[in-house]
């Protein structure tokens, strides 16, 4: 047997449709908006835009979820113009190369240092550009998270002592559309007694019905839970509880200040590194700890295979290449405003954020839902409407067919 | 397996013992039928069976209650969820993930089975009830039937020795109900599970139990066969009233038993024909005219066709049953006739007037809607405070609501909260509500859900009279029993469209799935209801 079809098959298996652990995904999206936030210069900031695009689009599913990404690139530019538009308001007035000038509206003495309109300058409205453009790539990293990743396989996928947090998310999650259809219910309703009441009188007739039936399935729920042997292990002790919960919350604390201290170079340096490393023991001995207690399995779990990990790589290379970088040559990082340069892509930057696009190819494509069942109507509110029982024909009427 | 000793139930605050000295041995294996009247503690007694009754509940319960070994006194129900696996009366309330799938495996997960027994048994579920196709489907886009075979799926899935399962068809078309109960007798056959199921529906279950236990309403129980039993219970199927009344013994408890022993009151009653209901439209002379008419009438939702050109005319003076399964554009069909619910096209006629193009009020004094949760309707505090603001809102005399209430149900208390009314008391009050507004047409959608018999009974005499007063009245309902006692005219509905309308026998005699069950045990006589046959036998009983 030759090597080259060896190759052959294990790529073919390696090729299989199946959707990756969330937690990749996430990883690579962090390391994108880390190289995002070490760099100012709008040509390697769409650079990075236009790799998660990429990506995103060879590799999401087709859920709802999938298609939110769109939502994420509108609000980037949203942010962007913002900005911009907010350095024209509060202009502030650095800058020489004044490109026009508005009308200043003036202000009482003691708001010393805030002008509204004025000149206004190109240098200012670069600046807020780039930092504009900056933020936005960071969201939209996140949002090609949230693109790729299934939000609640990655609640599922949350370690065992964080389990009653995912399920409450979980459950509060489902009850947002329960409650929209309860009050749609109830207004129909309202409407078949006349309906003649206005203002304060006829939201308690609405509220009232729907909080009732609210409270009611949450009982239901709890009871079903319980009677499915929902939270059967909780019998630990208190101070063991209180500990993990301590260890958890500390170590989380401690990350968020390392985060913090990694993406912004002007902070001291023990914030950074060391910080984000001591928060990270802390909080996993915590939820090590919680999750000794919990006797509780999951069913089909994702796991962490080749796939995971090269995309994990792929990002975490990118964001930590750029650190690097800004320690070496940080002159195509951030593109100088005084005076004014035109901003260049330098090739070890650029090379570094097209690391990031290496997921596009060396994932499994996404598993595809089969298309008799991804369809709008499962989107709506079903039950109690009429149109659940149009829904429920709808669905009769396939099985006959199939 | 389970065992109640000596068990007395008091919900806190209540003078009275729901449950009271309870003995109850109930064997591996059997399936045991609860009946009793609404509010009879039913749902209590099932409760009490992992513990949700009181720990879930409040109240006192004094005795023991134990399965499989197990005191309920000891341990939180989560402790058996390896022992007992409950479903309750609304399958969508109690699903905790939103794939059928996620839902199979979660109970499985809490007791922290190895994934790969996991994965097995969710195969096997997935076939044993017939849902493997539905897999990845969301739970809230399955029909009623489906969701009830799914909750029963998640609780089977850690093998419980015990099954409780409350209400499990109520809600569902005839043919859904036999596909569940087809899936939980299979389970007591193959697998030798117990099953506790209460349902007031006894026809569908009865002919399945090995055991029935009957509460009586007072605190106490009866237990034992349920051919015995049925001889004298207060709750019992048309086929039992019909074996009592021929004086079979031992007594039928399902169609298959009652028509071998029917030969000879089939022969009794050859030279006579039923008594067609007396307030038929025909008899009513030249006053009945129509009291609604409908023209091609088109409800979409998107893309999907709901009632697709449906024409439907109601005469005064007449009670019409409209059946279909669930989903087959029932409830889209009233609510477009009353004017509140979307029309695409088509138009509706009501004395002149179109209640879709009139303002909410307008068009509730035409045609009156009381909807499938029928406690919508009610917000306030107090039965008399409904009745009042019902009263404001019809713009009706004072005290005029309250009366039509007297006349529906006589001596519901007047400062009792709405919630705390039985079935039959809050569907009687919505009626009242809905009807001070004087409406010549009443649509009423799935009325029967949750009534027990005498409630029922009652509930068609209140339709007959309703009637009789000269409205035309469209009931939608799964229930055939109730359509055989109180309608005139039986509109089928398939997939949007009217596969069938005529009189009530004509219609449901001929059908397998609506045929009452008097009629399938006296084909191919037409008789529909018990009180039909009995009637035709008095004279001979007198001449006798």
């Amino acid at each position: 047997m030759s090597s080259s079809r060896i190759t052959a098959g294990l790529t073919a298996r390696f090729r299989i449709p199946r959707s990756l652990h969330p937690g990749a995904w996430w990883l690579w999206a962090l390391g994108m908006a880390t190289a995002a936030s070490r760099t100012t210069n709008p040509l390697l900031l769409l650079l990075i835009v236009a790799v998660c695009g990429y990506v995103v689009v060879q590799r999401r599913g087709d859920a709802p979820w999938a298609l939110a990404f769109r939502m994420y690139l509108l609000l980037g530019a949203f942010i962007v113009f913002m900005r911009v538009v907010f350095r024209i308001v509060f202009g502030g007035g650095q800058g020489e190369t004044v490109l026009f000038t508005l009308p200043e509206v003036p202000l009482p003495e003691w708001t010393a240092g805030i002008r509204l309109f004025g000149p206004v300058a190109a240098e200012q409205l670069l600046s807020g550009l780039y930092d504009g453009l900056r933020l936005a790539t960071m969201l939209v990293c996140v949002g090609a998270a949230n693109a790729l990743a299934n939000p609640k396989r990655m609640l599922k996928a949350l370690p065992g002592a964080l389990y009653e947090i995912g399920t409450s998310v979980v459950v509060a999650l489902s009850v947002a559309p329960q409650l929209v259809e309860s009050v749609q219910r109830i207004r129909r309703a309202r409407r078949l007694r006349g309906g003649t009441q206005r203002g304060m009188r006829a939201l308690r007739g609405i509220l009232i019905p729907v909080l009732e039936d609210a409270l009611t399935r949450s009982l239901a729920l709890a009871a079903a839970m319980a009677s499915h042997g929902y939270g059967r292990t909780g019998r630990t002790a208190p101070a063991a509880r209180l500990l993990t919960g301590f260890l958890v919350l500390t170590g989380l604390l401690g990350v968020c200040a390392g985060l913090y201290g990694v993406m912004d170079s002007s902070v001291p340096a023990y914030l950074g590194a060391p910080a984000l490393l001591a928060g990270l023991a802390v909080a996993t001995a915590g939820l090590l700890l919680g999750g000794r207690r919990v006797r509780r399995s999951r069913y089909r779990p994702d796991r962490w295979r080749t796939a995971e990990l090269l995309t994990v790589a792929a990002g975490v290379t990118a964001g930590a290449l750029m650190y690097v970088t800004t320690k070496v040559d940080p002159a195509d990082l951030y593109p100088s405003l005084s005076p004014m340069t035109w901003p260049t892509l330098g090739l070890l930057p650029a090379l570094t954020v097209l690391v990031g696009l290496l997921p596009a190819w060396l994932t499994p494509p996404p598993a595809l839902t089969p298309p008799q069942r991804a369809g709008p109507e499962h989107d709506e509110p079903a039950r109690t409407h009429p149109a659940a029982e149009e829904n429920a024909r709808r669905e009769t009427s396939k099985e006959t067919v199939s | 397996m389970i065992t109640f000793d000596e068990v007395t139930f008091t919900y806190s605050g209540a003078d009275e013992a729901v449950l009271r000295d309870m003995d109850l041995r109930i064997g591996e294996g059997e399936l045991c039928l609860v009946t009793g009247r609404t509010g009879v503690g039913k749902s209590t007694l099932l409760g009490a069976v992992n513990g949700l009754v009181p720990r879930f509940t409040g109240g006192h319960l004094h005795g023991r209650v134990e399965v499989a070994g197990q005191d309920t006194r000891d341990f939180p129900p989560q402790e058996f969820a390896h022992l007992v696996g409950v479903v309750g009366q609304d399958p969508l309330a109690g699903f905790v993930t939103d794939t059928v799938e996620e839902e199979l495996a979660y109970g499985m997960e809490q007791l922290s089975l190895r994934p790969e027994v996991m994965r097995k048994r969710v195969e096997e579920t997935l076939d044993l009830l017939g849902i493997a196709e539905l897999r990845h489907r969301a739970l809230r886009t399955l029909s009623g039937g489906q969701q009830q075979r799914v909750a029963i799926g998640s609780v089977l899935t850690t093998h419980p020795k015990v099954l409780v399962l409350d209400e499990p068809t109520s809600a569902l078309d005839p043919t859904a109900a036999e596909e569940v109960l087809a899936a939980v007798v299979r389970l007591v056959h193959d697998l030798g599970t117990t099953v506790v199921v209460a349902e007031h529906r006894v026809e569908r279950v009865l002919q399945y139990a090995d055991r029935l236990v009957h509460l009586t309403g007072d605190g106490g129980v009866r237990d034992g066969d349920p051919a015995e039993l049925m001889l004298d219970s207060d709750v019992a199927p048309p086929v039992v009233h019909l074996g009592r009344l021929a004086g079979w013994r031992p007594l039928p408890l399902s169609v298959r038993d009652a028509r071998r022993q029917a030969a000879g009151l089939r022969e009794r009653l050859s030279p006579q024909l039923p008594d067609v209901p007396s307030t038929a439209s025909t008899q009513r002379g030249p006053e009945s005219g129509a009291g609604l008419t409908a023209r091609r009438v088109v409800v979409s939702y998107g893309s999907l066709i709901a009632v697709r050109d449906v024409d439907l005319e109601l005469r005064r003076g007449e009670v019409v049953a409209l059946m279909g399964r669930n989903g087959s554009g029932k409830s889209s069909l009233l609510w477009a006739l009353q004017g509140s619910g979307p029309r695409r096209s088509g138009t509706v006629d009501v004395a002149g007037s179109d209640p879709g193009e009139l303002s909410a009020r307008a068009a509730r004094a035409l045609v009156g809607l009381v909807p499938q949760t029928a406690s919508d309707l009610l917000y306030l505090e107090t039965v008399e405070a409904e009745c009042a603001q019902g009263d404001t809102e019809a713009g009706a005399t004072p005290g005029a609501c309250r009366q039509l209430l007297d006349g529906l149900a006589p001596g519901v208390p007047g400062d009792r909260h709405p919630r705390d009314l039985s079935e039959g008391q809050k569907l009687a009050l919505v009626l009242a509500v809905q009807l001070v507004a004087a409406p010549e047409v009443v649509l009423l959608d799935e009325p029967t859900r949750g009534l027990d018999y005498h409630a029922k009974r009652r509930f068609t005499e209140s339709v007959r009279a309703l009637a009789g007063e000269g409205r035309s009245v469209v009931v939608a309902t799964h229930d055939v029993e109730f359509t055989a006692g109180a309608a005139d005219r039986v509109v089928v509905m398939a997939e949007g469209e009217v596969v069938a309308d005529g009189p009530t026998a004509d219609v449901v005699v001929s059908s397998p799935a609506f045929a009452p069950q008097v009629s399938k045990i006296l084909h191919p006589q037409t008789w529909l209801t018990v009180d039909q046959v009995a009637a035709a036998l008095a004279p001979q009983e007198a001449s006798a």
